[in-house]
């Protein structure tokens, strides 16, 4: 398959969202959340009450394809950067390790400019979690079976069933 | 692209309805949204032009309950149909873990349907990913019409693995959740051979 499968234990997890937490704190914004390039919500902090996240990290992530897609008709390989202005609120969405989206929403009580700067620092932070990721899920297939037995082994036609009885 | 979540206990899938335009793919979402439990579904979103026309994609997001203890959370897409899309309709394939196809029964749309079917095998194939292999389920809608072709016709046509078939009426319901069922089910058995 084009796209290896994400996967994600506690202590990354973990990780990511001091990363995140940090990033909101140190930008004055109201919300910060990861999303994977295919609308896949991976991590969010901040008031979330009010907010379809879910809707949210679709439609970041059918934004940031189609302005790649943008990009590439264009000659350019992609725009890092994309930012929404509204009256109230703003939305900075930026990428980070090449396969996930940062969001930041923000109002008055903080500015682009700090936005951005601390943006900055947080991706380089997040870059290295994500390479930890990586290499973790490579060593995780390197010794299979050795340690690492998938909960899914051992799913059955009736837990499939069960699924759609309810 | 499944995304695992053993922080948060969860799966993540996304599930594409692919087909020619107006086969009633929207439709199906329309239906599984109205006859979800509202706590297991998320807002069903459609990127539509002003005369409904699928523009971008639509999306809905399910909770379907739980599998050894994860929460199992479908990502419903549908692409857009007309011939002109095509850029859209790559992207939507983007980290796809499964595809639904929704044939339109009717006679004047068999060649349609034909030609969606390539479209998808060459968007597949751009994406890196073999229509041979990937988790896939035929639908055959519109049955409630008169100029429906008979289905074991529209299967020497359209079928090329095996794949599980349904007939549906999506505006009624009719296949709708049976075709779901069965692509999560080959969807889910994915998850097996990791
Ligand atoms: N008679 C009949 N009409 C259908 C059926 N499924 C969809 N339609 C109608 O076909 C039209 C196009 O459906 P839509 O879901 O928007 O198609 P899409 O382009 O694939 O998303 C709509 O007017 C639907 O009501 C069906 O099974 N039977
Ligand atoms: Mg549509």
């Amino acid at each position: 398959m084009s796209t290896p499968d994400l996967v994600l234990y506690d202590e990354e997890f973990q990780k990511i969202k001091d990363a995140l937490g940090r990033l909101r704190q140190d930008s004055n914004a109201n919300v910060v959340f990861l999303v994977d390039k295919n609308g896949q919500q991976i991590a969010a902090m901040g008031d979330m009450t009010n907010l379809d996240t879910t809707s949210l990290a679709s439609l970041t992530a059918g934004n940031v394809a189609a302005t790649d897609g943008l990009a590439r008709l264009i000659g350019e390989k992609e725009f890092s950067i994309l930012f929404h202005e509204g009256e109230k609120d703003n939305i900075h969405i930026s990428i980070v390790a090449q396969r996930v989206i940062l969001v930041v929403i923000f109002d008055e009580r903080s500015s682009l400019g700090l936005v951005r700067l601390r943006v900055r620092r947080a991706t380089s932070e997040l870059d290295r979690i994500f390479e930890e990721i990586t290499e973790k899920a490579a060593r995780e297939k390197s010794n299979l079976s050795v340690e690492f037995e998938s909960p899914f082994s051992e799913i059955t036609d009736d837990d499939i069933d069960r699924l759609f009885s309810e | 692209m499944t995304f695992i979540n053993y922080a948060a206990r969860e799966i993540n899938c996304k599930i594409v309805y692919y087909g020619p335009g107006l086969c009633g793919k929207t439709t199906n979402l329309q239906y599984i949204y109205d006859r979800t439990n509202p706590a297991a579904k998320g807002k069903l979103i459609s990127l539509a032009t002003e005369t409904d026309r699928t523009l971008f994609f639509d999306f809905l997001p399910l909770d379907l309950g739980t599998v050894k203890g994860f929460k199992t959370r479908f990502h419903l897409y549908t692409v857009p149909g007309q011939v002109f899309y095509d850029a859209s309709r790559k992207l939507i394939l983007k980290g796809v873990d499964g595809v639904v196809f929704v044939a339109d029964s009717q006679e004047a749309r068999m060649e349609a349907n034909a030609e969606s079917i390539r479209n998808l095998d060459k968007n597949l194939k751009d994406q890196g990913y073999d229509i041979s292999v990937i988790p896939y389920v035929l639908q055959f809608n519109k049955r409630d019409l008169p100029t429906a072709v008979p289905s074991d016709e529209m299967y020497r046509q359209l079928n090329i693995k095996g794949e599980p078939t349904f007939e549906a009426t999506a505006p009624t319901g009719v296949g709708v959740f049976d075709t779901l069922k069965a692509v999560a089910r080959q969807v889910l058995m994915e998850l097996k051979k990791k």
